[in-house]
Formats: C-alpha cells, structure tokens, sequence
C-alpha cells in the first residue's frame, strides 16, 4: 500500500495537456459524417478511418513519453473544468494518463483503426456505410472517454455512450427484427448494470465527497469493511452489466446480430471488458473487503464455465466466438477478483484476448463474406483452401486462444489459472477444466470451419477476401502469436504502480515450468484430442443433429439466460404493469383505454363523450386524500 | 381613541414585483387590444405586447437579482427571496418560448393551434364559416399572461390566503385555454371540463385545508403557523390535517400520484402549445408554492409528512412511467412521463436538504436541484411539445405513435432532435437530465433517504424504456403502411426556436451545467 500512497498525479505537459484530442477527434469525425449527411458519403468512411488512427498516433506518442519517465512521474491527471462543484462536492471533468489507461487507449485506437479499415471492405455495399462509420467513431470517443476519465462520473458518460454506440450498432441492420430487438435487449440489460454503477457513484460522493480516483482509493483505505463490501458489489453488478458476466450475460450471444466488425471491436475486443476495468480501477476499494473480491472472482468464474459450455453447442461461428468471449472475460474477472498479484494478469489477458479475439472476429467477418453471410458453421467445412490467409492468420488466433505453448494466450491465461490456483485450488481447478473445454470447443470450430469436408450450399462459392480485409488480419494475428512473450516479462512491472499491485519478482518470455502449468497443457491437449475423436473422424451431419444430451441442450438454449432474465425481470415487471394499468382502469372505468381509442380520429370523438369519468377521477383524489391522510395516522401511532 | 382608527397605508415594494406586475399589465393591454383594435392587427399588436412584457419582466427581474434586494414584501404577504426568483426567472423564459409556439402558423397552413370560434358547436356550420372567414381568437395571448401573473405570484405567495388566489388566477385562463384546440375539438372541451371540475375539487380542499390551517394558528401567514406548530397550544389533530389537505391542492397542480388523473386527458385535449405551457410552467409554480409551504409553514412538522410525501414519490415514479410504456399516443406519453418527472422531482423535496436541516451555504440543497431539474425538464419538454406540433397529417397533429414509425429515415434532423430530448428526459449522460436527476437524487441522499435514491434510479431504468420506445419507434420501425397521410410540416421561425433552444440546451447544460447550478445555488435561500 506505500507504493499507493506515494502515486500522486503529476501536472499535465506537453502533449499531455491535448491528451483530450484522443477523444475529440473521433467524436468531430462523427458529428461531421451525421451532420454533412449524403454529401459525405463517397469519402465519409476514410474521414472516419483517419480519425482513430490520428487518436493512436497520440497514444502512441504519449506512451513513449511515460516509458521514458521514472515510475513516480507515470501518472498525469490533465484536468479540464469543473464539471459540477456543490461545495463539499465536486465533479471534474478530467483526464488521467496512467500506465493502465494508456494500455487501454493504444488496445482501443490500434484494434480500433484496423477495425476501421477492415469495415471498408465488409461494409463496401452497404447502404447505411456513412451512418456506419460514424456510429464506430462515436464508439471510439466514448471508449476513449471511458478509460480516459480520471473520476467515476466522468468515466459514467463514456461508459452510456458506449452502450448508446453499442445499442445503435447491435440494430444496426434495422430490417432485421432480431437486431432491433437484440439492441433493445443490450440497453435494457445493460441498464440494470447501470444501477449499480451509479449508487456506487453516489455512495462514493456521500463517502468522500468527490468521484476522482484519487479520492476514492485514499478515502477507501479509511471504509468499514460493510461499506467497502457494498460499494464492491455494487461495483461488480456495474461490471457485470457491461461485460456480461453471469447473471447479467444475456444480451452478448443476441448482440452478435450486429454487423461482424461490431462484434470483433465492441463486443469482443473492447467494450465487454469494460468491466473488467472498473473493477481493476477500483482496486483500492476491494482491497478492504475480501468478501466483494471474492463475489467478483466466484461470478468470473461461473461465467467462465458458462461462457464455454455454451461456446460447446453453437453452430453460429459468431455466437461460438461470443460464448468464448464471455468465458475470456470471465477469467479476467477471476483475475481481478484474485486481488493485486493477479491485477496484470487480467489486463494482460485482456490485451491479448484483444488482439486474437479481434483477430478471430475478423476472421469469421472473412468467411462469412465468402460464404454469402452464411453464419452456420454446419454449411461450412474444408474453407483452409479457398481462404488461405484467412486459414492462417485464424489459425493464430486458435492457438493463441487455447494455451499453445509461446502464443500471447498461455502467457496470459496460465499466469491466471496458476494465480487462482494459489489463492484458492476450486476456483483455481475450475479454470483449468474450462480451458480444456476451450480447446475442445475452439477445435470443434476449426474442424467445422476450415478442416473436415465442404458442405457448402448450392450456388456459393468461397473466395478470399479483399486486400482491405485481410491486411487488418495479419496485422492482428502478429500480436497474437508475440504479444505474450513481448508483454510477460514487462506488463507486470508496468501495471503494478498503477493497480496497487506488486511487482513480480521474476518474470520473461521463457515459460517457468510448473506442475500446474504442465497439468493446464495436459489438459488442453486432451481438449483438443476429444474434439478431434467426436467430431473430426466421422462426416458433420448438415442437419442439427437431435439430442439428449441435457449439456448439449442447455447449451443450445444459452443456458435458458433468456427464461432466466423473463422469470426474474421481466414476469414481474410485465405483472406490475398489468396491476399498474388494471388499477388506473379499474378506478377511472377504462377513461383510460377510452380516450386513447379517441385519438383515431374526430370521427370516432364525436361518437363517445366521456360523460361520467370526472366523478372517478374525483374519487380517486378523495381516495387518494383519506390514504395519505391515513398513512399520517397510522405514521403517528406507530 | 383615535389611533385605533388610523389605517398605516400599505407598503408596496413596487420594483421588486416589477416582474408579476408589468405582466399583469401585459393582459390587461391585451385585452383593451380585443376591445379596441381592428381586427387585421389584433394578432401582430397581442404578439408585441406579450412578447414586450414577458421580455420587459425579466429585464426587471434580473435588475433587481441578487441577496441584497431579497425581502419579504407586500406586509408580509409576499416573500421575494432566491427561490421566488429563480422560479420566475424560469416561467417567464419558458412562458417566452411557450408565446412562441403559441403564435406558430406556418404549421397549420396559416392558422394557429386555437379555434376559430371556441362557442360554436364541433363541426357545425358556425364554425365551417368561422374557419372560412380565418376569425382568430387572439384572446389567447392575454389568457396566457394572466396565467403567467397567477403563476409568478404563487410561489412567492407568503400566506395562504394570497396563495388560494393566486391559484386561481392561473387556473381559469388555463382551464379555458384547455377546450381552445382547433382539431379534436370535442376531446378538447372534454379536457377542460375535467380540468375545471377537478381542479375546483382540488381548490376547494386546499381551501378546506386552509380554513383548518387558520383555525389552529388564527393566521394564514406561513411564518405565524410555523411559530405555532413550534410551540403547541392545542392538539396538533387539526395541524395535520389541514396539512394534508394544502399538500394535497399543490400536489393535484404537480399532477402527483394519485391526483394526476387530470393529467393524460388534459394534455392530449388541450392544444398542444398550450400542454407544453402547462406542462412546464405550472409544474414550476407548483412546486416553488409546495417547496415554500413544506419548508417554511411546514417545516417543523418535518418528520410527519416526509415519508408519507416520499410514498407519494415512488407512487408517482411507477405510476407515471409504467402507464408510458403502455401509451400510444405521444400526448398521452409525454403526460405520462410529466408525472414521473414530478416523481422524480418529489425525491428532492423529501430529501428536505436546506440550511435549516443543516445544508452548508453554497452547496446544492433540495432547492437548487429542483429548479435545475426543471430547467433540464423544461427545455426537454417545450422542444418534444414543439416536435409533436409538426408531425401532421390530414387533420392536424398526428399524435398516435404508431404514424412516427419510420420518421428518422424521412427526417433524419427533427428525429434526432425528439432522440435528444428523449435521452435527456432518460437522464442519459452527458445530457441535462443527467445533471438535473444527479442534483435532486443527492439532494434526496444527503437528506438521508438513500433508500428513496435507490428506488428513483431503478425507476429512471424503467423511464428510460418507454423513452426508448419514441427512438425505436422513429428509427428502428418501418412505416405503417395504414397509417395513412404524416408529414412533418416545415414549422415558422417561432417552433424552430423552441425546438432548436431545447436542443442545444439540452446538450450545454449536460455538458457545462456549473453556471445554472451556480444560478440556483446562490438563489436557494427561503425568507419568512
């Protein structure tokens, strides 16, 4: 904790006094394509591929600047104005530059501009391709504002603009009534995340009288433990909303309706780990309550299970790759519910589930625009011909995500397992069964994709896809073969000042040989044997096949998140507004549903005047004057 | 002897009710304008005269702003302090923009929103030739500035008696501008009728109230019934029930639940400039007479009537969001929704947070929350108002929502528009009703009903889904091939301004609000 203490932020200089560019020129470059309309659409999209680019490039410069400082002086809070000041309160609208969110900037702006550049090819033929790209750019400044924000209601705007972004991208393709409803479904799932977000927000300005980081993780040290526990938790329901982590997991498989470039950016790559984030941010208040970090790490790890057990069943490529996700994140929530040795691992995962994720997305984007935007993988099968560089670079992308020896996930992923492994062994074994399932589920797609026979329907013939395409996907899949061994033996140095974590004593690209290390690739090799023994010796029926198998079935179902968020949230709700609106017609005798049919027209109003509702309405103020009258009375007696 | 029969002449402090008076004035004019001028130029004469009066009561406002001019005036009878003053600084910059929607006859192909004849039977021959000879009754101008009198004089009424009057005084003009609508017209008079009716229930209890107020007191000044509920002659019995009754005539204004079943039929009746006035405007009087009764006259019975208003509240939020998600009707939803914002702003009143209860000078009380939670509001709901004019179709406005789907490909602008202020009646970041529910949930918290904070935010969830639906409906919904003919009509200079004020204030007051809360925190201090 004296590592903690001694961060004090440093005054902005420099370039770091425009650090708020990063976010501003996105956000021009969206305003510019929605406001200028139709007369941008022939160069809108290279307007709107420049501009993450430009962010990156500032990200770029001011990383190599904090790489050159001493660790004291790695923090920068550029503050802007005030944003609300009620005496003891007050809100900033501020920036911190720290060795966590520059991470993230460069992960956002450099995913993001390749993202950028792939959607010209993919989105070529679209007609909404304008409205498109604005919408990725406004992603990008909230993204941006997001981890960029030195205090929680600052980071609170970036965290609903990007679900305002998300939501707008999901129904995309508005002609599908499954996107529109699946955005809906994210904004309204996502709000419930949001409640405890901002009571968290609350808590922490009644707490310490501001929302900065820097108050928070001083004013924590100072919280009762029953405080610390509620304000994590509250923290965690926030985090859960945003990554979908298990209970709020839903909406991510029907996100997938999105185009695929969304999914890859959005909903794998950024977004969803926002959560993760939040909780690593928040680092100071679960270091007082054990029992919110274990709450964080128990809900990584049942997402983690989940996540793959319905990346299992899938025969959508895309709702595969998003089981797969939510089971990522879930070990980065493990990670951060571990505590402060294992904060580097979760962000170190998080970049390089970025990269191979992104990658994979792509890589799926690619196959399926040869494939006609076929997304059932039981139409697929022998594509590693016609579709070499897509093959290939997916190919990094799957070692990388299984645990491969040298590819950026086993650096990642095994740091984890090993850590909860050391904190506690159930939570510890369940991680590694998971990452058998991983390998067992993530071969099943490359058997089903690219190896096995073509079952390809009629009339479609795949082909490789643009230059512009799959430049973007070599590009991706470098890092996700190297950015482990890069990244091992620097990231935990880096980070730990600014997570309150320790630095690791020994650490390179050299993998230490542990029994548990060499337990965790046993296992993957016998994930990887089971899916090749099921599924690649024998013909994959076109047809789903019928079941009994209740896994396989749960799995096929989301694990029934969707009975489970209708029985929780939405029978009650819908039963409250029925009882809501039967009261308000059964005291005011249906005055309501009769004059709303009187707003036909002035025909139907000539036919019915409501003569006799006033006295209900009378009644009900009566009604209404003898409760609360009443409701004194009884206050009185009791 | 002769003393006893000397009457002090009143004390006026003329400048300081500058602002009530010279609108007061305004009316007057406007009506020898019906009287004595042609008829040609009634129209552009009322224009001038309320335009210039609401325009000139500010300048006398913001002349004589400030801590130094705040006093009790009137022998007491009216108390001129911050909170009197930032409500009328907000009615009257509202009542403006309202004027402008009033005036707006572009839309409707060269007549206003207002009947041509209000004394003709519906559809009868009187009236085809009433509309034929383009009569106008430009009456309405002064009947809005009578109401905006009423209105200011309200909440800076000090005494029970003058706040029954001034009560009225805005009420009448508003019952009868109600049953003016053009199109509709049979819904319309209905509005009024029930407005009428039920709103002279709710003046006769506050009245009722009121008498129970000056039995136990023998006063009706706020100050003297404070001073004595603080030192009890007699049981308290007739105190408390004449305190519900009061709250509940301001209550019934604010369109609380369960007084708010005027609310839907009223706004989808009335025309619709005159519900976005009323929508904004009352509510704001409302409130600035509930804050001043509750914390001046009431407040030492504090403890009695906050959790049963804090009931009210969350009665108010459910009710009023849970019955938008079931509306059609854009009227309907907006009216609906005004009865949850009065949810919403009720947490604030509750929270109780003032410098009596122990606020710090210069911090942001339940006082300054609600006035810039209904600034946020009011810019929000003139703008939606101002939309809803211009979504036409054969016969008028088109109010069912079912003809605004598709509305965001045909028009892209006035879509984005309606999706702002949506999201900032959502309290969606960084909009002003973000700010505005962030400044009356901590009045509310800092109050000590953390408890009432948490259900409001989970009620904001549930707000923010019917706000949704208007977007999905405009953007993500294709047409109804038999919702006949909608337009969205090219509007006057008038209802750009509103709408186009609405927008950019809805942005610029989410984005740097310090000024505005600066505004209402230096003006927060209740004089008795």
């Amino acid at each position: 904790m004296t590592l903690l203490e001694g961060l004090t932020p440093v005054a902005p200089t420099g370039l770091f006094t425009v650090a708020w560019l990063m976010i501003a020129i996105p956000l021009l470059s969206a305003g510019l394509l929605l406001v200028l309309g139709k007369m941008t659409n022939s160069f809108g999209h290279y307007v709107a591929t420049l501009a993450p680019i430009a962010s990156f490039a500032i990200a770029a410069v001011l990383f190599a600047d904090l790489l050159g400082r001493p660790e004291a002086q790695r923090t920068v809070d550029a503050s802007l104005y005030t944003w609300v000041k009620t005496g003891s309160w007050t809100i900033d609208v501020g920036f911190l530059i720290d060795p966590l969110s520059i991470l993230f900037a460069l992960l956002i702006t450099g995913v993001g501009s390749l993202i950028h550049v792939y959607s010209i090819g993919y989105m070529a033929h679209d007609p909404g391709r304008r409205r498109f790209f604005a919408y990725l750019n406004l992603f990008i400044a909230a993204m941006l504002t997001l981890v960029l924000a030195d205090n929680y209601a600052v980071l609170f705007v970036g965290w609903e603009g990007v679900g305002l972004a998300s939501y707008l991208l999901i129904s995309f393709w508005q002609h599908k009534p499954t996107a529109a409803t699946a955005g809906k479904k994210a904004f309204v799932v996502n709000r419930v995340g949001d409640l405890g977000l901002t009571m968290a927000i609350f808590t922490m300005l009644a707490m310490f009288g501001s929302s900065s980081f820097t108050a928070v993780n001083e004013g924590a040290q100072h919280l009762t433990p029953t405080w610390a526990t509620l304000l994590g938790l509250l923290l965690l329901l926030g985090a859960c909303g945003k990554s979908a982590q298990v209970p709020l997991q839903s909406w991510l498989l029907d996100a997938m309706e999105g185009p695929t470039p969304v999914s890859a950016l959005i909903h794998a790559a950024t977004m969803v780990t926002a959560g993760v984030y939040l909780v690593v941010r928040s680092h100071a208040v679960y270091a007082e309550t054990p029992a919110a970090s274990l709450a964080v790490a128990i809900v990584g790890t049942v997402t983690l299970l989940a996540g793959a057990w319905i990346g299992t069943s899938k025969d959508d490529i895309k709702k595969v790759l998003a089981g797969s996700t939510m089971s990522q994140i879930g070990y980065m929530m493990l990670a951060a519910g571990i505590g402060p040795v294992a904060y580097p691992f979760a962000i170190f995962h998080l970049l390089t589930h970025g990269f191979f994720k992104a990658n994979m997305f792509l890589g799926a984007g690619s196959v399926m625009h040869g494939m006609h935007d076929d997304v059932n993988m039981r139409h697929y099968g022998a594509l590693a011909k016609p579709m070499k560089i897509t093959y290939y670079t997916f190919l990094m992308g799957y070692l990388a995500i299984i645990g491969t020896p040298f590819f950026s996930g086993f650096y990642s992923k095994d740091s984890i397992i090993e850590a909860a492994w050391e904190k506690q062994p159930v939570l510890g074994a369940l991680a590694l069964i998971a990452a058998g399932i991983t390998a067992f589920y993530m071969t099943r797609l490359m058997i089903m994709t690219f190896w096995s026979r073509e079952r390809w329907q009629e009339g479609v013939h795949p082909h490789e896809s643009p230059a512009v395409m799959w430049v973007p996907l070599v590009l991706l899949a470098i890092p996700s073969v190297v950015a482990g061994m890069v990244m091992n033996s620097w990231i935990g140095g880096w980070l730990a000042p600014a997570v309150g974590g320790e630095v690791p004593e020994h650490a390179s690209w050299v993998p230490t040989i542990t029994p548990v290390g060499l337990v965790t690739l046993a296992v993957v090799i016998a994930g990887v044997a089971v899916s090749y023994l099921v599924f690649g010796r024998k013909a994959i029926p076109a047809e789903v096949p019928y079941t009994r198998n209740i896994l396989t079935i749960a799995g096929r179902h989301d694990l029934y998140g969707d009975a489970f968020n209708e029985a929780v949230f939405m029978a009650p709700g819908q039963a409250l507004t029925k009882a809501v609106v039967a009261i308000d017609e059964g005291v005011v005798d249906g005055a309501v549903r009769g004059s709303g049919t009187l707003t036909v027209g002035l025909g139907a109003g000539l036919r019915t005047l409501q003569n006799g509702y006033v006295r209900s309405y009378g009644l009900t103020m009566i009604v209404g004057v003898i409760i609360v009258g009443l409701a004194l009375v009884i206050g009185r007696l009791v | 002897m002769t003393t006893l029969l000397e009457i002090a002449a009143p004390t006026i402090e003329y400048r300081l009710l500058g602002p009530v008076l010279i609108v007061f004035v305004g009316a007057c004019l406007g009506v020898l304008i019906e009287a004595l001028v042609p008829r040609q130029w009634r129209d552009e004469g009322q224009m001038i005269v309320t335009v210039m009066s609401l325009v000139a009561s500010i300048v006398v406002l913001w002349r004589t702003w400030g801590p130094g001019w705040r006093t009790v005036g009137a022998m007491g009878a009216v108390s001129i302090d911050g909170p009197t003053q930032i409500i009328w600084l907000l009615i009257l910059v509202f009542s403006l923009l309202a004027t402008l929607l009033f005036a707006e006859r572009k839309l409707g192909g060269g007549v206003t929103s207002f009947t041509p004849m209000a004394a003709a039977v519906p559809n009868s021959t009187l009236e085809r030739d009433a509309a034929a000879a383009r009569v106008e009754h430009t009456e309405v101008f002064p009947l809005l500035l009578f109401a905006v009198s009423g209105m200011l004089l309200f909440p800076a009424a000090n005494d029970l008696l003058l706040m029954f009057v001034a009560l009225e005084i805005f009420s009448l003009p508003l019952y009868l501008l109600s049953g003016l609508a053009r199109y509709r017209r049979l819904l319309s008079h209905e509005a009024a009728l029930k407005y009428f009716l039920l709103g002279s229930l709710s003046s006769a209890i506050f009245l009722f109230g009121a008498a129970l107020l000056y039995g136990y007191s023998g006063s009706f000044s706020f100050a003297v019934i404070d001073a004595a509920i603080a030192a009890p002659s007699q049981s308290d019995a007739l105190v408390v029930t004449g305190m519900v009754l009061v709250l509940v005539g301001l209550l019934f204004k604010l369109g609380a639940v369960p007084f708010h079943s005027w609310t839907p039929d009223v706004y989808q009746g009335a025309p619709t400039p005159v519900t976005a006035f009323m929508a904004v405007c009352t509510k704001l009087a409302a409130i600035g007479a509930l804050v001043r009764i509750a914390f001046v006259a009431f407040g030492g019975l504090r403890w009695e009537w906050q959790p049963v208003v804090a009931g009210i509240a969350i009665l108010t939020m459910l009710v009023g969001s849970v019955l938008a998600i079931v509306a059609k009707d854009i009227k309907r939803l907006l009216a609906y929704s005004s009865i949850a914002h009065a949810g919403f702003i009720l947490t604030a009143v509750v929270g109780a947070s003032t410098p009596e209860s122990g606020l710090p000078v210069g911090q942001i009380g339940s006082i300054a929350g609600i006035a810039f939670y209904m600034t946020a509001y009011g810019f929000a709901t003139l703008g939606a108002f101002g939309i809803v004019t211009m979504v036409r179709g054969a016969a008028g406005e088109r109010n069912d929502l079912v003809a605004w789907q598709g509305l965001g490909k045909k028009h892209p602008w006035i879509a984005s528009a309606m999706t702002l202020f949506m999201l900032s009646f959502a309290g969606i970041p960084p909009t002003a009703g973000f700010i505005g529910k962030w400044a009356v949930f901590s009045a509310a918290w800092r109050g000590g009903y953390w408890w009432l904070v948490l259900v409001a935010v989970l009620m904001s969830l549930v707000a923010a889904y019917f706000y949704l639906r208007v977007v999905v409906a405009m953007f993500f919904s294709e047409p109804d091939p038999e919702v006949g003919d909608v337009h969205v009509a090219v509007p006057g200079i008038g209802t750009t301004i509103v709408v186009a004020t609405g927008a950019v204030m809805s942005v610029v007051l989410g984005i740097v609000p310090g000024w505005v809360l600066d505004l209402a925190t230096s003006a927060s201090q209740l004089l008795r």
